[in-house]
Parts: structure tokens; C-alpha cells; sequence
């Protein structure tokens, strides 16, 4: 915990993160860069979708609306939070020469979206039979 | 007599620059697609005062976004071999991102 922490730390702390090793080849941060603007896009989409849960389904019962499009907007918080702190921890590693760090956040984020997949069939499925 | 490819810089055959400069902009494309989501939402049902102050935020938001866009673009550009994205450009972005996924929630109620 206290090593996300530092990591929060960082993204704020533009001067601290270059003090840490040699600069890398500009195209590997180039490429971190691309990788951050991947998910900050399904970040995005996660958010977008959760409006258009909202806006398009206005037959579903209260609840069940709201509670789908909160998920999918707390999931794109989450993806954009994990998205920066990601992008920190390989652009660290690569000044220092490490492995990239490894992560259970991809296969966690495609569970979460398989679930929230699976309760849409079956809300819509019962939703149009009430 | 220098010979052209000295004189100039080095062009990266993997286009890295101009690929990055593109991954910029399908992401403010997500990021409009999303705000105009969040601005039908917000005026949906008639406009209220609250629903005019979220969406006039969620512009707001949306411009955010393509200032920092466009800034970094201009950066990308200016040089062959442009300097790593800062942490607080970053940030900022994200941070954009999470206001615009609270102004949803928001709406929601």
C-alpha cells in the first residue's frame, strides 16, 4: 500500500521520476505512452458506456439501471486510476533498468466486463418480459 | 559538403512520433464520444438547472481534454526525437477522465 502511495506521489512529481536512472530510448516511452492511451480509450468507453446504459435502456427497473451504469462508471474510474499509476510504474522501470512490472488488472478488468456482459443479456432478457 | 541524411535528423523508420500522435487522437475521439453522451444525458427530459450546470461542465471537461491533446501533439511534432509524456499531463488526463465518470454519476440520481 505504501508503495501506491509513492506511486500517487509521482504523478504529481513530474522532476522526481527523471532524477531516477538514464533517460530510456524515446521510443520505449513512446510506447508506454500508447500503451496509457489504450487504456485511458477503454477507460473512456467503460464511461461512455455507462451513460449509454442510462440513456438507452429507459425500460429497465430503476435499480437495475443505475446499478449497471455505476459499475461500468466506477470500472472506468478505476481503469484510468490503474491506467496513470501503470504508466508510471514501467516508465520507473525502464529509467532503472528493471523488468516492467506485471499486473492482474487486465484479466480482472475482462471478468468484470464478461459479468457485466452476462447481467445485460439477462436484464434485458427479463426486462422486456416485464 | 555534408551530406543531406547528416544535416537532418533521423527519422524513425517505426514511425513511433507519428504513431503516438494518432493513439492522441482516437483517444479524444473516445473522449468525445463519451461527453456526448454525458451532454445528452444531462439535457435528457428537459433542461434543469442542474442538468445545464453538469453538461456545461462536462464541455468544459472536453475541451480540457483537447487543450492537453493538442499540447502534446505540438510537442510530439516539434522534435525527431520528442521527450517522454510528463506525470502531470498524465495525471491531468486521468483526472479529466474520473471528473467526467462523477458528473455520470451525478446524473444518474
Amino acid at each position: 500500500m505504501s508503495e501506491f502511495v509513492r506511486n500517487v506521489r509521482l504523478w504529481f512529481a513530474p522532476q522526481e521520476i527523471r532524477q531516477e536512472g538514464g533517460t530510456p530510448d524515446y521510443r520505449f516511452s513512446l510506447a508506454n505512452e500508447r500503451t496509457f492511451l489504450a487504456w485511458l480509450r477503454t477507460a473512456l468507453a467503460l464511461i461512455g458506456g455507462g451513460f449509454a446504459v442510462d440513456q438507452f435502456l429507459p425500460d429497465l427497473r430503476w435499480g437495475w439501471r443505475v446499478g449497471l451504469a455505476l459499475a461500468l462508471l466506477a470500472a472506468g474510474v478505476l481503469c484510468s486510476l490503474r491506467a496513470v499509476n501503470h504508466w508510471v510504474r514501467c516508465e520507473r522501470a525502464m529509467r532503472r533498468g528493471e523488468d516492467l512490472p506485471v499486473s492482474r488488472f487486465p484479466a480482472v478488468l475482462s471478468l468484470v466486463v464478461a459479468v457485466v456482459a452476462l447481467a445485460m443479456v439477462f436484464v434485458v432478457l427479463v426486462g422486456w418480459e416485464g | 559538403m555534408s551530406t543531406p541524411a547528416a544535416a537532418e535528423p533521423v527519422r524513425d523508420p517505426g514511425l513511433q512520433p507519428e504513431r503516438t500522435r494518432l493513439a492522441w487522437r482516437r483517444t479524444t475521439l473516445s473522449g468525445t464520444v463519451a461527453a456526448v453522451l454525458a451532454i445528452k444525458t444531462a439535457l435528457h427530459g428537459g433542461i434543469s438547472v442542474t442538468g445545464a450546470l453538469v453538461g456545461a461542465l462536462c464541455c468544459v471537461l472536453w475541451l480540457g481534454f483537447l487543450a492537453l491533446a493538442h499540447r502534446r501533439i505540438r510537442a510530439l511534432a516539434a522534435s525527431p526525437e520528442p521527450a517522454a509524456l510528463a506525470p502531470r499531463q498524465a495525471t491531468v488526463t486521468i483526472l479529466l477522465t474520473v471528473a467526467l465518470a462523477m458528473c455520470g454519476a451525478a446524473l444518474l440520481f
